[in-house]
C-alpha cells in the first residue's frame, strides 16, 4: 500500500511538499559537488542567510493563507506592504514600527468592509486597494525612492543576528507561532475554517461570517505590513515597488501547501514548507546561475506539477 | 422585454458611461471630433480591448485566467521575430503568433480540466511559465515589423488603401465613407464580433454561461462542460494573442516585461467589471468588455488634456477602479434576506 494515502487528506500535499525540499536540496548539492566541488546548500549559515530572506515571503504568506482559507484572496498585499515600509521610515523614532502596523490595520479594515460588507469579490476590491495605496504613495513620495532611513530597531529585527541566528527568523516563527494558534485554538479559527467551507451554512450557525471576514483580511494586513516594516529594516530603506515581489510567490506557498484556494481546507504548517520550497527553489536556480526566462518557466512547472500530484479536486456535480 | 434589460443593465450602463466621457473629452481637447485624434484613441486601446475580450471567457465561465498579460506578451515577442519579409512571410508570422497563443490557451484548458487545477492557480503558473518563453524568444526588447503593415494597420482606412494600392490608392468614390475610420477600430470589431457571435450562439458557447451560471445545473443537464472549458481557454489564448500581434505591429517591437504583462491582466480584469460582466460568471460578454476597455483608457486620455499631476495620476486610476467596482454593491441593499448575500 502506497504509504503517502494512509496520511490524513489534508496532510498528504505537505509530506510531497517536504519531500520535493529534500529533493531540491540534493540536486542543488550534487550540483555544487559537480561544479565547484563544495556543497553551500548543507551550510548552516548559508541555510540561515536563505530563511532570513524567506522570512519576509514567509510573513506575507501566513497572512495571505487566512485569507485564502475563507475563499478569498488579498491582492493588495504589495502596496501594503510598501506603505508600511515607507510610512514607519518616514515617521521614525520610537513611532516608525506602530505606525507601519497602523497602515497594515486600517488597509486590512477597508479590505475587509468591501468583501465582507459591500459584498465585492475580493479579488477586484483588494486590487483596487492595492492602485489606490500605490497612488497614494507615488503622490507621498514624489515616484522616487524616499531618503528616509529604517529606525536601529526596525535594522535590529531584520538585519542584526542573535546566537548567530538572523533576529529575522525569530520574528517569522513569532508569527507563525501566532497564526498558527490563532486557527487551531480560537474561535476565530474555527470560525475561518467553517466560513471558509460554506458561508452559509456558517452564518446559520451563528457565526459572524462578516466580523470573521473582517478579521481575515485585518490579519493579512497587519502580516504584509510586518513584512514591510522588516524589509525597510533589512535594505536600511523603503523604496518603489518593494512588495511586487511577494505577491505571486506567497499565493503559490500558500497552495503548494496544501491550502484550497476555494477555502476551508489547510494547515498552517503546509504554508511554512510552501515557503521554504520557494525559498530554497530560488537559491538553488541562482546557483545554478539560470537565465530570468528558464527560472520563470521551472517556477510555473513546479506549481503545475505539484498540484497535478496532490491528487485531482473532485468534480462539481451538485 | 423586462428581463432583457435587467440582463444587459451592465452593458447598457457602460456604454452609457463610455458615451458621456468620450463625448466630453473629444469636446475638451483642442482639436476634439478629428482623425488624428480618433485614430490615436483607437491604436492605444486596441491591445487592452484584445485583453480584456480574452479574460471576458474564463470570467463568464466563473473561472479567472490570470496568464492572458503573460500570453499577450509572448505573442508580442513571436510576431517581433516573425512578422516582416515578403508578404507571404507576413502572413506566416501573424498565423504563427495567433496559433501560439491559441494553442497556449487550449494547453491552459487542458491543465484545468484534465488536471483539475482550480483556474486562478493554474494560470498563475502557466503565465509564469508564458513570461519564460517570451524572455527565451526576446531576452532584450526590440524586433523587426513590416514598416507598411505598421502604417497601414496604426492609420485610417485611407492610409491603408493608399499603401497597399487597393481602390485606386484610397481615392475610390465607394471608399470615401469609409476612408476615416481607424484601421484598428475595425480590425477589434470584424475580429471580436466574426469570432464571438458566432460562438457565443453554439451549444458549446452557451454551455459556458450555463456553467458560469451553475455548473452543477449544467452537469445535470448533460452539457458539454469539459469542452466549454477547454473552449473559454482556448478562446482566451485567442484574443490575448491577437492584442499580442497588434501590439507589435503598432509598436514595431516587442518588449517581454513582466510588470506591462501583470498591467494588462489586472487591467483586463478591471475592463471585465466595467463592461458589465459578473466575476460570478453567467452574465455579461464580450462586447461589454471591449466597452470597458475603452472607458479605462479614456480616464487615462483625460490625464492629458486636464494636465493633472503626473504624481496624482495613479491615485486617479485607482481611486476610479474602486468607485467602479463599488458600484456592484448597490445590489447587496437591496436584498431583503440576509441569507442571500451569502452562497
Amino acid at each position: 500500500m502506497n504509504p503517502l494515502s494512509r496520511l490524513a487528506p489534508e496532510n498528504r500535499p505537505i509530506a510531497i511538499a517536504a519531500g520535493f525540499v529534500v529533493v531540491i536540496v540534493l540536486v542543488g548539492t550534487i550540483y555544487t559537488l559537480a561544479t565547484q566541488g563544495t556543497a553551500p546548500l548543507l551550510n548552516p549559515n548559508y541555510l540561515l542567510q536563505q530563511l532570513q530572506i524567506g522570512a519576509f515571503l514567509g510573513i506575507c504568506a501566513a497572512g495571505m493563507m487566512v485569507v485564502i482559507l475563507l475563499g478569498h484572496i488579498d491582492l493588495s498585499v504589495p502596496w501594503t506592504l510598501a506603505a508600511a515600509a515607507m510610512m514607519a521610515t518616514a515617521v521614525g523614532g520610537p513611532m516608525a514600527i506602530p505606525t507601519g502596523l497602523a497602515i497594515g490595520l486600517a488597509v486590512g479594515l477597508f479590505n475587509g468592509f468591501g468583501v465582507a460588507y459591500l459584498r465585492i469579490p475580493s479579488m477586484i476590491f483588494t486590487l483596487g486597494v492595492d492602485s489606490v495605496m500605490r497612488g497614494l504613495m507615488v503622490a507621498h513620495t514624489g515616484g522616487f525612492a524616499p531618503q528616509t532611513a529604517a529606525t536601529p530597531l526596525m535594522r535590529t529585527l531584520a538585519a542584526e543576528k542573535v546566537l548567530g541566528i538572523p533576529v529575522a527568523i525569530f520574528v517569522w516563527a513569532g508569527v507563525s507561532v501566532i497564526i498558527a494558534l490563532l486557527l487551531r485554538r480560537t474561535g476565530f479559527g474555527r470560525s475561518v475554517y467553517a466560513t471558509g467551507a460554506k458561508e452559509r451554512a456558517a452564518y446559520l450557525s451563528g457565526i459572524r461570517t462578516r466580523a470573521v471576514i473582517v478579521g481575515a483580511f485585518v490579519t493579512s494586513g497587519l502580516c504584509a505590513a510586518t513584512a514591510g516594516v522588516l524589509l525597510a529594516g533589512y535594505s536600511n530603506k523603503a523604496y518603489q515597488g518593494m512588495g511586487n515581489a511577494f505577491l505571486l510567490p506567497a499565493i503559490a506557498a500558500v497552495v503548494l501547501g496544501g491550502t484550497h484556494i476555494l477555502g476551508g481546507r489547510g494547515r498552517y504548517l503546509g504554508t511554512l514548507v510552501g515557503v521554504v520550497l520557494i525559498v530554497f527553489l530560488n537559491s538553488v536556480l541562482s546557483i545554478m546561475q539560470m537565465p530570468e526566462s528558464a527560472r520563470q518557466i521551472i517556477y510555473g512547472a513546479v506549481i503545475i506539477g505539484m498540484l497535478l500530484v496532490y491528487g485531482r479536486g473532485g468534480r462539481k456535480t451538485s | 422585454m423586462r428581463r432583457a434589460f435587467l440582463a444587459n443593465r451592465g452593458f447598457a450602463g457602460a456604454v452609457l458611461m463610455f458615451a458621456v466621457l468620450f463625448v466630453v473629452y473629444q469636446s475638451m481637447h483642442p482639436r476634439g471630433f478629428s482623425t488624428a485624434v480618433f485614430v490615436q484613441n483607437a491604436n492605444e486601446t486596441v491591445a487592452i480591448a484584445f485583453v480584456a475580450m480574452a479574460q471576458t471567457v474564463p470570467v463568464l465561465m466563473g473561472g479567472l485566467d490570470l496568464s492572458v498579460g503573460a500570453v499577450m506578451t509572448l505573442a508580442n515577442c513571436i510576431a517581433s521575430e516573425l512578422v516582416n519579409g515578403s508578404p507571404l512571410q507576413i502572413l506566416f508570422g501573424c498565423f504563427v503568433t495567433v496559433l501560439a497563443g491559441t494553442a497556449f490557451g487550449l494547453m491552459n484548458g487542458l491543465i484545468v480540466v484534465l488536471g483539475r487545477i482550480q483556474p486562478i492557480i493554474a494560470t498563475l503558473a502557466t503565465g509564469a511559465i508564458a513570461i519564460g518563453l517570451a524572455l527565451t524568444i526576446r531576452p532584450s526588447p526590440g524586433g523587426d515589423i513590416d514598416d507598411d503593415l505598421n502604417w497601414a494597420i496604426t492609420n485610417t482606412v485611407f492610409d491603408f488603401a493608399e499603401t497597399y494600392g487597393l481602390a485606386d490608392d484610397g481615392n475610390a468614390a465607394w471608399l470615401a465613407p469609409f476612408a476615416n475610420i481607424p484601421v484598428p477600430l475595425i480590425l477589434l470589431l470584424v475580429i471580436g464580433l466574426a469570432v464571438w457571435l458566432p460562438f457565443k450562439r453554439t451549444v458549446t458557447g452557451r454551455t459556458i454561461y450555463a456553467v458560469g451560471s451553475a455548473e452543477g445545473a449544467a452537469f445535470m443537464s448533460g452539457l458539454p462542460i469539459a469542452r466549454a472549458k477547454i473552449a473559454a481557454f482556448t478562446l482566451a489564448g485567442f484574443f490575448a494573442s491577437c492584442g499580442g500581434l497588434y501590439l507589435a505591429i503598432q509598436t514595431s517591437s516587442g518588449n517581454a516585461d513582466v510588470t506591462q504583462a501583470g498591467a494588462y491582466t489586472l487591467n483586463s480584469i478591471a475592463a471585465v467589471v466595467l463592461g458589465g460582466t459578473s466575476l460570478m460568471g453567467g452574465i455579461g460578454g464580450v462586447v461589454g468588455s471591449m466597452i470597458g476597455a475603452c472607458i479605462l483608457r479614456v480616464f487615462s486620455f483625460y490625464f492629458r488634456i486636464l494636465s493633472i499631476d503626473p504624481l496624482l495620476q495613479p491615485l486617479i486610476e485607482g481611486m476610479v477602479l474602486l468607485a467602479a467596482v463599488s458600484l456592484g454593491a448597490i445590489k447587496t441593499l437591496r436584498v431583503r434576506n440576509t441569507l442571500e448575500l451569502f452562497r
